[in-house]
């Protein structure tokens, strides 16, 4: 066994070809190129098939890794991906933007004394192979129920509910407010790390099962979840998303050029901008841009914003390297890209010029201090250390609070004093009954694959509902 | 969806109706609420406070005028198209209620806002003032309309060609001079706003003004379309679109409508050169 684990490790940790940094600093293609076949099969030869898999445990959706590995060694890319179908209806999505480094690669055992097997690669080698040149195969459904659900929100959870609730022979139709389908996916994460055309594929997906999308529906204006109910739908799955841009409140903050990350990336992404004038959309292209916070949001950001042409893009953080809560990988792919750092900075006014455009802002040197409730060190004002950056474009990257515009009008949904939903975290259940929640809505801010994991959690308590009884 | 029924140009042109289907939209819809529309898959977002709505015929309708590429693409679209996307009814409705004398000031396509709410100020029994205004008497929109919804109605152009020879704050002003009004709902261009509410001030009436901001999605979800009111950032889009007059930064707003001056001139004249083309 000592052996055969040590001849495994002689096979390095595949790379993934991506396109040079110069290069794609300018273009909206895909960084990560994926693996070809041959990378593929080296790479799942690594994998050790553990007997008590603990790479499963760190998976929020608890994808049976080591079974889809398998096939991919054994050259069976369907069964793969069908195993990994089993639990998860977007694994081209999650192969690329989940943080395996905090999942499920940093569980595998190979990890303890070189380089965990490539999980993330491997899921998104085997759905990428299947949607271009898959069958269209579709995984069996369970005999239908009759009943209805409501699905608000076509983010990653909402999506995630619908692909298993209509493979447990439920009716589901999903409500977007948006035009377009996939929630954060689409208007948030940005082309050059997730192709949209992949997001719309796995939707279609979806609709191929017999999910039925209804766009344009802002649930909470449209329609009210008790219309819904009205209507026949017997449960209703809120994943709505947190929604509701902060902004830095410094004066100066509405001058022209100042934009939430969320407004930044809905254009250039939702509205595709950065195709102005082929698209209608127009975006602020900034010749000096900065970005505040170090989220993979504000990444993505200042990514953009070197795409679209910028000279120099600043991320500004009051904080230090070590605290940054975006992916180390995004950081490096920043880093490479030209992107500068002003950490330990934070920004006290904005300063503009006659017509109200911004032109650069105020900052303070910042030293850290003791932990906060974060547990992050507290970052303190050095006194004195007063300075000017020219900027003639900023995006507030500094998170999200929950967009009220559904909660208020739902009656009886319980919500904590920051204005997020309160669900049970074992079921999804909100205090109204047959409604669930999930997602950033739930939680706050957090990832893509936590909020698929909450879907997940709620679709079983909703099957068991549809089948049982609240 | 979307289908538009029924299109009519006014003021020579420069101002276009449609009566869309929209029957959801419709039956939730009140006056002061605005809709998202969305011409095509390359289109950009615009919002339009609805006009009118008809929940048994099931549609909305809205009054532009083309004032860009995107207005013009609206404008390019016939009876039996459609919309591609259109997305409401967003924002909070206008607090309607009862409260004696009002003045409803409107000015340019502002007056297809006011109208609605108009029409409903007088069935809750105010007494209704109405004070519409235009550059000349061709630009002028909805006068009968508006007429039927007051119990008096004052027409003004700039240049004098019909009415009263000067602007809407004139004849405000003669009203607020002689009689009690509890208030003024004033929609228009933010300069004939911004005055409006100077003047109000003064006579210390209560106004509302409905701002048409830039957005994007209309939910709050972006915050593009903040304006500060009172001193404080508020999302037109959530918040509004109607908030105090009296406590509106107008001069704010108006240069944030700028944002986008050179891109929204770009794009203007290459649809125009396409259009020739073709």
């Amino acid at each position: 066994m000592a052996e055969k684990a040590a001849k495994k490790e002689k096979i390095p940790r595949q790379s993934m070809p991506e396109q040079g940094a110069q290069a794609r600093k300018r273009n909206f293609e895909e960084v990560p190129l994926g693996y070809p076949e041959e990378s593929a099969v080296k790479e799942a030869e690594r994998c050790l098939q553990c007997k008590k898999p603990s790479c499963i445990d760190g998976c929020p959706v608890a994808i049976d890794i080591p079974a889809f590995i398998k096939h991919i060694k054994e050259g069976e890319f369907t069964k793969s991906v069908r195993k990994i179908w089993e639990r998860n209806a977007l694994p081209a999505v999650c192969g690329r933007v989940c943080p395996q480094e905090i999942q499920c690669e940093e569980r595998c055992i190979l990890g303890k004394k070189g380089e965990p097997v490539a999980i993330g690669n491997l899921e998104r080698f085997v759905a990428d192979l299947e949607r271009e040149h898959g069958k269209g195969d579709l995984p069996p459904k369970s005999k239908p129920t009759g009943k209805r659900v409501a699905v608000v929100g076509s983010g990653p959870s909402g999506l995630t509910v619908a692909g298993d609730l209509i493979l447990k022979g439920h009716e589901v139709t999903v409500f977007e407010a948006f035009h377009k389908p996939g929630g954060v996916l689409v208007y948030g994460i940005p082309e050059f790390r997730l192709p949209k055309e992949i997001v719309y594929s796995e939707v279609n997906f979806l609709e191929r099962l017999g999910v039925r999308l209804v766009c344009n529906m802002v649930v909470g204006r449209t329609v009210t979840t008790d219309e819904l109910f009205e209507e026949g739908y017997e449960a209703i799955y809120v994943g709505v998303g947190a929604g509701l841009p902060r902004f830095l409140n410094i004066p100066g903050e509405n001058l022209i050029g100042i934009y939430s990350a969320n407004e930044y990336l809905t254009r250039a992404n939702l509205m595709k901008a950065y195709l102005f004038p082929e698209y209608d959309t127009p975006i602020a292209r900034g010749k000096n841009v900065a970005v505040f916070g170090a989220g993979n949001v504000a990444m993505d950001s200042a990514r953009t914003a070197m795409r679209l042409g910028a000279d120099t893009v600043r991320i500004v953080y009051r904080r230090s390297r070590n605290e940054m809560p975006a992916r180390a990988a995004e950081i490096h792919h920043a880093e490479e890209e030209g992107i500068e750092f002003y950490l330990l900075t934070a920004p006290t006014r904005f300063l503009g010029d006659e017509n109200g455009r911004v032109t650069g802002m105020e900052c303070l040197e910042m030293e850290l201090g003791e932990p906060d409730e974060s547990g992050r060190r507290q970052p303190v004002p050095i006194e004195g250390s007063k300075f000017q950056l020219e900027c003639d474009l900023a995006v507030i990257a500094v998170g999200a609070g929950a967009n009220p515009l559904l909660t208020q009008s739902t009656e009886g949904l319980n919500l904590n004093r920051w204005g997020y939903i309160i669900a049970e975290p074992e079921t999804g259940k909100t205090s109204k009954k047959a409604v669930w929640a999930g997602g950033d809505i739930v939680t706050g801010q957090a990832t893509v694959i936590l909020a698929m994991g909450a879907g997940r959690t709620a679709s079983d308590s909703i099957h068991q509902y549809l089948t049982w009884g609240w | 969806m979307f289908e538009i029924l029924k299109r009519q140009e006014m003021a020579d042109g420069t101002v276009v109706l449609n009566e869309i289907s929209a029957p959801m939209i419709a039956k939730k819809a009140n006056p002061g609420q605005f809709v998202i529309l969305k011409a095509n898959e390359t289109g950009e977002r615009i919002p339009l406070t609805m006009a009118d709505t008809n929940p048994k015929k099931g549609t909305v309708t809205i009054i532009y005028q083309v004032v860009g590429k995107s207005t013009a693409l609206f404008k390019s679209l016939k009876v039996g198209e459609r919309y591609q996307d259109v997305i409401g009814p967003l924002g909070k409705p206008t607090k309607l209620e009862k409260v004696g004398n009002v003045v409803c000031v409107g000015g340019g396509t502002g007056v297809a806002v006011l109208h609605p709410i108009t029409r409903g100020l007088k069935e809750l029994g105010n007494h209704m003032a109405s004070i519409i205004g235009a550059r000349t008497k061709d630009l002028l929109i909805l006068e009968d309309k508006m007429r039927a919804a007051s119990h008096e109605l004052h027409v003004c152009t700039d240049d004098g060609s019909y009415g009263h020879h000067g602007f809407v704050t004139d004849v405000l002003k003669e009203i607020l001079k002689k009689e009690n009004i509890k208030l003024v709902v004033g929609i228009g261009p933010v300069p004939m706003m911004k005055f409006v509410c100077k003047l109000t001030e003064e006579y210390k009436v209560k106004t509302l003004v409905s701002l048409n901001a830039i957005m994007v999605d209309g939910t709050g979800m972006c915050g593009c379309c903040r304006v500060s009111v009172g001193g404080k950032t508020q999302f037109a889009c959530v918040d509004g679109p109607e908030f105090d007059g009296h406590q509106v930064d107008f001069d704010e707003l108006m240069q944030r409508l700028q944002a986008y001056l050179t891109e929204e001139a770009e794009a203007y004249e290459k649809h125009k050169c396409e259009c020739k083309a073709a």
